[in-house]
C-alpha cells in the first residue's frame, strides 16, 4: 500500500484559503438571521463626565426603534470582571452602560435598538444627555500628580496597584560595585491594536429553550461565555452558547470581553428578537482595548569590560479609565518576569505602578508585557555600549546565557527551557554581513549619510501558561487547552480544539498534525474551533499558545485514540495489544507486516463492536486536555538597516533580518508569515504609530490620523531560523506568533541611534520615530 | 424617499428601490447579500471594500449606491470564472498572502486593477499600487509576492 | 456608519445642475464623493440635499486648446494621471494627480471636486498655483473665468460661489524650454501632504536665465499658497544651485503654516523649504533636458 507522505514540518499551502480568496468566509458580520435588530450605541463625548440625565423621548419617536436602554434599566447585571487579581488591586465597578458617569470618550450610555442601522444611527443621534464635565486626565505620568482628578471612589491618587519583583538590595549592591551605570528614560508609547474585521457581536435568545446564542469576534469563545454568564449576566453556562466564526484579526484586542456584546447578549432577552452590533472604525479606536503605554525609568548597571551586573526599573502602566479582563497581569507577570532578556544578570528589580486615566483601557495587546520588556532591556544594552564605547554586536555576545538544554533560572522567577541565543546571534550577523556594514557604513558616514544598524537579542514567555503557577500569581483562570478527536466510523476524523484561529492557519497546522500522527490524509481531517456549543472547552487563542498547548492536547488525544485502537486491532488480529504498533495508517503485529488492520477497520469496529475486545467501550472518541508544566521560550535575534534622509528626518528600513528559534515548527510558511507580520507591526510602532490623547480626547482616532504600516514602508523581510525544541511539550515547539513585535520595536529604535550617533545622540525617550520627531533630535543634538 | 437602482453584479442583474444615503457597499452586503466585500474603516483608507466598477478598483465604502445606477460591478465572488481560481487568487493562495483573510478580497481586486496597468510591475510599483489596501496581518511580504506570482502567470497565459 | 438622510438628484445637465443648486436650500454638489461622502458617513456633514454631477454631460475628457490644456471638471485623477495629453504637454500635472490618494481614490476622485474643496493638504492646489490653472465656473447668468490666484480664499473656501458649478479647468501651456515638478511630503497615514510644493521654471536656453516661474505651497498652512518669494528670488536670475538654495529658503514666508500630530510650525515652515529646493532642482533639470 501506498505511504502517506509526512506532512508535518512542511510548507502546507492553507486549507482555509480557497473560502478566503473567494469571498466566502463567514465573519460575525456576515451571519444573517431573521428578525434581526441593529445596534447602536450613545457614547460620551468627553474623557470625564457626570451623567445627569438621560432624554430618550424623542428618540424613541423615531420611525423604527424598537428600544432604548440606558444603564438604570440594566439592574441586576453586573460589572465586567477582571480576571487576573494582583494583591492590593483596587478593582472598581465596570458597568456594561455607565450610570453614572463617563470616564473615558467613547464610553457607552446607551443602547439603541432599531430595525435597521441607518435608524438606529439617527435615534442615538437624537437621544440627549446632560453632562457635567469634569477634570480629565489622560498622561500615565500625570495620573497619580497632586491634584489630578480622582476617576475612581475606590483608587485614591488614581493608583490601581504598586507591585515590584526581583531584589532591590541585591541591585544596590551591584550598581555600587559597578563601573558605569547607564540611566534612562523609555517610553513605550500606546498602541491600538486595529485588526482589519472590526468587532461585531450578534445575539439571539431562544425563548422556547432559554438558549443565548452569540456570535462575537473573540480569540476565546469560552472565556467570552464563562466571564458573560457566570459573572455579568447570570445565565446558568450551559445555557449560553458562543460562537466565534471566522474572525479577522485579533493581536490581543479580541480576547476580552467588552460592554457592547455583554449588553446585546441582555437586550435580546428583553426584545425578544437577534440584535446585532458591528463596530465602526472610530468606535474601534476609542473602545478596542489599547495596548502598551508605560513610562519607565531604567538604570543598567556595568563592569569596566561591559558585563552587566544589574538592573533597576521603575515602571508607570497606564491602565486606562477601566480594568480591561487581563489588564493587571500585562505590566506585571508578562513583562517584569522577562527582564532577565537573553542576558547573565545577576541582580535584577522591578517597580511596577498601574494607573487609572481617562483613555481607553489598555490590555494585552500582541506580545503583550514582552515587546516592553524586550524594548526596555535592547535599548539598555544599547546605550550601554554606547556609554562603555563597545560595539553592539560584541556587548551582546559578552552577556549572553550560555548555551543550555534544560532549564536556566532567572532573577525574576521564571525558569527557561532551553535556549542557545549566541548561535542565533552569529548565524544573524553572517546574514547581514555585519563588518562589511560598518566598512559601507563609515564610507557613508564620511559623505554625510545617515546609515545605522539596530540589533535585537529578544526571548519572551509563551506557551501560555501552567495554570498553578499563573494560579498563585492572580489570574483567575486555568490556563490549559483541550483538543478533542473524534474518528468516525467510516475513518474520518474531526478535532475539536479550544485553540481559535483568527489568522493563524489552525485548520491547516492540526491537520497536518493529525494526518501524521494517524498516517491519514491531511483531506479527511476537519479542524473545528470557535464553537463552545461543539467544543468541550477552551482558553482561546493568545500568547502564541496555539501550537504549544493546544496542539499538545490534540496529540495526548490522538495517542489515546492510537492506544485504544491498538486494543481492537489486537482482538481482530488475535495478538496482545503490547505487541501491536501503528504505522503508516495500520495497526500491525510488530515484525509481521502481512498482520495488520488498516485504521479505516479499526475505526468501523469500534463503532460496530460485533466482533469486540471484553470490556473495552466502543466507539473512538478521547477529549484531552493538556496543562504545560512551564512556559516555552523562544528567542532570536533581528537586526535592522535604516538611513535617515537629514532634510526630512524620515527613517528609511532599508533591511530587516530576523533569525527566530521558535523550536520545532509545524508549517514553516505559516510561520514565516506571522513573523512577518509581527516584523511589521513592530517596525509600526518604532516609525508610525501611536495613540495620542490631547485633555482626553483621542485626536489619533481614525485610519486617517494613526498611521498603520502599509506596503510603501517596508522592505522584503530576510528571515531564517536556529531550532531549539523545547524539553516541555513532546512537539518540541515554543509558539511564533509573537517573536516579530517584540522584536522588531528595539531593532529599529537601535537602527536609527546607531544612525544618529555622529550627531552624539545615544537614546531618543519617545517614539514613534516620525520624520518630524527624528529632525528634532536631529537638530537638538549635540554635534 | 427611496429610488430604484439597476446594477450588474457579477453578471447578474439587480434592481431595488433604495435609500439614497445607502452605501454602496452596504447595498451589495446587506441588500444583495454578497457578504465577500467587507468594511473595515469610515474614512476610505483600509480598503477592505474594493471593488472593480465599470473595470476599476473603486473602494465601495465611498460610493451611494444610487450614483451606481446601470454600472457592471465585479466583487470577489465574481472573480473566479467556471470554478477556475483567478491567477491572482492562485496567487495568494500559493504564496500565503493572507492569514485572517478580512483584507483580502480588497487586496485582490485592487491587485487586478494593478496587473492591468502594470503587466510587469516592479516591486516598489506594486508597493506604490498598494496604498491604498491596508493588511495587519502579512506584513505585505506574502502580499507582494502573490502579486508577482500572478503577474508571471499572467504574462505566461498571454 | 450611515450619513443622515438627504435627497438625491442626478442632472443630467449643467443648465440643470445650475437650476436645483438655485432651487434647493442646503444642496452640496457631488463629484467624485472623496471628500464629500467620508464627511457624510461620520455626519459631519448633513446637507438635505446631493446633486450628483456624475450623470452631467460635457464634464469630462483632457483636449488641447490654444495654449493650454482644458480638462473637464469631472475628470478622475486616474484620467488626468494616464492622459497622453498632459504627458506630452503639461506632465507635472499627470504626475501630481499620480500621488493624490491612492489607486482605487484616484479611480473616482475628481480634479474638479478636489480643486473646489480645496482641501488644505491636497496635493492638486500647489500645481495650481505654479502653472497657473484658470477656473471656468458656470452660474445662472453664465460664464466666468476665475485665475488661480484669486481661487483658494482659505481653508476649503475657493473662489467658486453657492450657486456655481466648477465646469473646466484651463491649464496653460508654458514655453519651450520650460520644466516643472511636485514633490510631497506625505502623511503617513492619509498620504496628504504634510507638505507639497510644485515648482515650474523656463530657462532661456542663451543665458541660462530665469524667464518665468511658479512655486506653488500646499499642505502646511490653512490654504495652498503662491512662494512670492521664492518666484521672485529666481525671476530673471541664472538657476544654479546657490541661487536655487538661497530662493527656497523664502518658500514658507507667506504660509500660515500649522502645527499639528505630523510636526512643528518650525518644522514644516522647514519641509516647505527642503521641498521647494528638490521641486526646483528637479524643475531646472527638466528644463534643461
Amino acid at each position: 500500500m501506498a505511504t502517506v507522505e509526512r506532512v508535518l514540518g512542511k510548507s502546507i499551502k492553507r486549507r482555509e484559503d480557497p473560502r478566503f480568496i473567494t469571498g466566502r468566509g463567514t465573519y460575525v458580520d456576515d451571519v444573517r438571521l431573521p428578525g434581526t435588530t441593529v445596534a447602536a450605541f450613545v457614547r460620551s463625548p468627553h474623557a470625564h463626565a457626570r451623567i445627569k440625565k438621560i432624554d430618550t423621548a424623542a428618540a424613541l419617536k423615531h420611525p423604527g426603534v424598537v428600544a432604548i436602554f440606558t444603564g438604570k434599566d440594566m439592574a441586576g447585571v453586573n460589572s465586567l470582571p477582571c480576571g487576573w487579581l494582583l494583591p492590593g488591586l483596587k478593582v472598581p465597578p465596570h458597568m456594561p452602560l455607565a450610570a453614572d458617569a463617563a470616564r473615558c470618550v467613547g464610553d457607552p450610555v446607551a443602547i439603541v435598538i432599531a430595525e435597521t442601522q441607518s435608524a438606529a444611527q439617527d435615534a442615538a443621534d437624537k437621544v440627549k444627555v446632560t453632562w457635567e464635565v469634569l477634570r480629565a486626565v489622560s498622561a500615565t505620568d500625570q495620573a497619580t500628580a497632586k491634584g489630578a482628578p480622582q476617576i475612581h471612589e475606590v483608587a485614591p491618587s488614581n493608583e490601581a496597584f504598586t507591585w515590584q519583583i526581583g531584589d532591590a538590595a541585591a541591585v544596590d549592591a551591584a550598581f555600587r560595585g559597578a563601573a558605569r551605570v547607564v540611566k534612562k528614560k523609555i517610553v513605550n508609547q500606546r498602541l491600538v491594536a486595529n485588526p482589519m474585521e472590526p468587532r461585531a457581536c450578534l445575539a439571539r435568545y431562544d425563548q422556547a429553550t432559554g438558549d443565548l446564542t452569540l456570535w462575537v469576534t473573540s480569540q476565546n469563545p469560552h472565556v467570552h461565555r464563562l466571564l458573560m454568564a457566570a459573572f455579568v449576566l447570570g445565565i446558568p453556562e450551559h445555557k449560553v452558547r458562543v460562537i466565534a466564526p471566522d474572525v479577522g484579526g485579533g493581536f490581543g484586542s479580541k480576547i476580552f470581553l467588552y460592554n457592547e456584546e455583554t449588553i446585546c447578549s441582555w437586550a435580546t432577552k428583553q426584545i425578544k428578537r437577534p440584535v446585532r452590533w458591528t463596530s465602526t472604525r472610530r468606535e474601534a479606536f476609542q473602545t478596542d482595548a489599547h495596548g502598551r503605554d508605560h513610562v519607565t525609568e531604567a538604570e543598567m548597571g556595568f563592569d569596566a569590560h561591559g558585563k552587566i551586573v544589574g538592573l533597576r526599573v521603575k515602571t508607570i502602566a497606564n491602565m486606562g479609565a477601566y480594568l480591561s479582563t487581563f489588564a493587571p497581569a500585562v505590566p506585571t507577570y508578562l513583562y517584569a518576569t522577562l527582564l532577565n532578556g537573553v542576558y547573565t544578570i545577576p541582580a535584577i528589580h522591578a517597580h511596577v505602578t498601574g494607573v487609572f486615566t481617562n483613555t481607553t483601557p489598555v490590555d494585552a495587546y500582541r506580545g503583550a508585557g514582552r515587546p516592553e520588556a524586550a524594548y526596555l532591556l535592547e535599548r539598555m544594552v544599547d546605550a550601554g555600549a554606547a556609554a562603555l564605547k563597545l560595539d553592539p554586536a560584541d556587548i551582546r555576545k559578552k552577556n549572553f546565557i550560555p548555551k543550555f538544554d534544560n532549564g536556566f533560572q532567572t532573577q525574576v522567577a521564571l525558569n527557561y527551557d532551553s535556549g542557545n541565543y549566541a548561535a542565533a546571534f552569529d548565524k544573524l550577523l553572517a546574514m547581514v554581513d555585519y563588518r562589511k556594514f560598518r566598512h559601507e557604513q563609515e564610507a557613508a558616514r564620511k559623505q554625510g549619510r545617515l546609515l545605522g544598524i539596530g540589533f535585537s537579542t529578544y526571548i519572551e514567555a509563551c506557551s501560555i501558561a501552567p495554570s498553578k503557577v499563573v494560579g498563585s500569581l492572580g489570574a483567575q483562570a486555568g490556563l490549559y487547552e483541550s483538543g478533542k478527536v473524534r474518528v468516525h466510523p467510516t475513518g474520518g476524523v474531526t478535532v475539536y480544539t479550544g485553540s481559535h484561529s483568527h489568522g493563524q492557519g489552525h485548520e491547516t497546522t492540526f491537520s497536518q498534525l493529525v494526518a501524521d500522527e494517524l498516517g491519514v490524509p491531511m483531506e479527511s481531517v476537519e479542524i473545528v474551533h470557535g464553537d463552545t456549543g461543539a467544543i468541550p472547552f477552551g482558553m482561546g487563542t493568545y500568547g502564541s499558545r496555539s501550537g504549544a498547548v493546544g496542539g499538545t492536547a490534540i496529540l495526548m488525544s490522538l495517542q489515546k485514540i492510537k492506544e485504544k485502537g491498538k486494543k481492537i486491532a489486537a482482538h481482530l488480529l488475535e495478538a496482545s495489544p503490547s505487541d501491536i504498533e501503528y504505522t503508516n495508517g495500520q495497526f500491525q503485529v510488530k515484525g509481521f507486516p502481512g498482520k495488520s488492520v488498516p485504521f479505516g477497520q479499526v475505526a468501523l469496529t469500534a463503532y460496530v463492536p460485533h466482533n469486540y475486545p471484553e470490556g473495552l467501550e466502543p466507539g473512538l472518541e478521547e477529549t484531552s486536555f493538556y496543562d504545560p508544566s512551564n512556559f516555552c521560550f523562544p528567542f532570536g535575534a533581528h537586526a535592522c538597516v535604516v538611513e535617515i534622509d537629514r532634510d526630512t528626518g524620515q527613517v528609511k528600513v532599508l533591511r530587516y533580518l530576523a533569525v527566530d528559534d521558535v523550536g520545532n515548527v509545524m508549517n514553516p510558511m505559516i510561520v514565516d508569515g506571522m513573523v512577518h507580520g509581527g516584523i511589521a507591526q513592530g517596525v509600526g510602532q518604532a516609525l508610525c504609530e501611536g495613540a495620542v490623547y490631547d485633555d482626553g480626547q483621542l485626536v489619533t482616532g481614525s485610519m486617517m490620523d494613526y498611521a498603520l504600516p502599509k506596503a510603501d514602508m517596508l522592505p522584503m523581510y530576510e528571515t531564517d531560523r536556529t531550532v531549539t525544541p523545547t524539553p516541555v511539550n513532546p512537539l518540541g515547539v515554543k509558539g511564533a506568533g509573537e517573536t516579530g513585535t517584540i522584536a522588531a520595536t528595539p531593532a529599529v529604535m537601535n537602527a536609527v541611534v546607531d544612525a544618529l550617533a555622529p550627531l552624539g545622540v545615544d537614546h531618543i525617550e519617545t517614539m514613534p520615530l516620525t520624520a518630524s520627531r527624528v529632525w528634532s533630535v536631529m537638530k537638538s543634538a549635540k554635534r | 424617499m427611496k429610488l430604484p437602482v439597476k446594477m450588474t453584479i457579477n453578471g447578474q442583474t439587480y434592481s431595488h428601490e433604495v435609500e439614497p444615503r445607502l452605501l454602496l457597499v452596504h447595498y451589495i452586503r446587506e441588500t444583495v447579500g454578497l457578504t465577500g466585500t467587507h468594511v473595515g474603516c469610515d474614512t476610505s483608507q483600509c480598503g477592505a471594500c474594493t471593488i472593480l466598477m465599470d473595470g476599476k478598483a473603486v473602494k465601495a465604502c465611498t460610493f451611494f449606491a444610487v450614483q451606481c445606477n446601470g454600472a457592471k460591478i465585479t466583487t470577489i465572488e465574481g472573480l473566479a470564472k467556471n470554478g477556475e481560481l483567478h491567477p491572482i487568487q492562485q496567487g495568494f493562495w500559493e504564496k500565503h498572502g493572507l492569514q485572517c483573510g478580512f483584507c483580502t478580497p480588497g487586496m485582490i481586486l485592487a491587485a487586478c486593477q494593478m496587473l492591468e496597468r502594470y503587466p510587469k510591475p516592479t516591486e516598489e510599483q506594486i508597493r506604490h499600487q498598494l496604498e491604498g489596501n491596508l493588511c495587519r496581518c502579512t506584513g505585505y511580504h506574502n502580499i507582494v509576492k502573490a502579486i508577482q506570482w500572478a503577474a508571471e502567470q499572467m504574462a505566461g497565459k498571454k | 456608519m450611515y450619513p443622515a438622510a438627504f435627497e438625491y438628484h442626478a442632472p443630467t445637465s449643467v443648465k440643470d445642475a445650475l437650476k436645483l443648486l438655485g432651487k434647493l436650500k442646503d444642496s452640496k454638489l457631488l463629484a467624485g464623493g472623496h471628500s464629500l461622502i467620508p464627511m457624510m458617513k461620520l455626519r459631519l456633514a448633513q446637507p438635505k440635499h446631493i446633486i450628483d454631477l456624475g450623470k452631467v454631460k460635457g464634464l469630462t475628457g483632457i483636449k488641447e486648446e490654444k495654449g493650454a490644456v482644458v480638462v473637464g471638471a469631472m475628470t478622475t485623477h486616474w484620467e488626468v494621471e494616464s492622459s497622453k495629453v498632459l504627458k506630452a504637454k503639461i506632465p507635472v500635472v499627470a504626475e501630481t494627480a499620480s500621488v493624490i490618494g491612492d489607486p482605487a481614490v484616484r479611480n473616482k476622485g475628481t480634479i474638479g471636486g478636489s480643486l473646489a474643496h480645496a482641501d488644505p493638504a491636497a496635493d492638486m492646489p500647489a500645481t495650481a498655483i505654479a502653472l497657473g490653472f484658470e477656473f471656468v465656473c458656470e452660474g445662472a447668468k453664465g460664464k466666468r473665468t476665475v485665475k488661480v490666484d484669486d481661487w483658494f480664499k482659505g481653508l476649503m473656501e475657493t473662489a467658486l460661489k453657492d450657486k456655481e458649478v466648477l465646469t473646466t479647468i484651463r491649464i496653460p501651456a508654458w514655453p519651450a524650454g520650460s520644466g516643472a515638478c511636485y514633490m510631497k511630503f506625505p502623511h503617513p497615514a492619509s498620504r496628504f501632504a504634510i507638505v507639497g510644493v510644485c515648482a515650474a521654471v523656463t530657462v532661456d536656453k542663451k543665458s541660462g536665465n530665469c524667464t518665468k516661474v511658479g512655486v506653488g505651497v500646499t499642505g502646511a498652512g490653512t490654504r495652498a499658497v503662491r512662494a512670492k518669494g521664492v518666484e521672485a528670488a529666481l525671476l530673471g536670475k541664472k538657476l544654479d544651485a546657490a541661487t536655487i538654495e538661497a530662493a527656497a529658503q523664502k518658500a514658507a514666508e507667506g504660509v500660515d503654516v500649522q502645527a499639528d500630530l505630523q510636526g512643528s510650525v518650525e518644522y514644516k515652515a522647514h519641509l516647505c523649504r527642503v521641498f521647494a529646493r528638490r521641486a526646483l532642482e528637479a524643475a531646472l533639470k527638466r528644463a534643461q533636458g
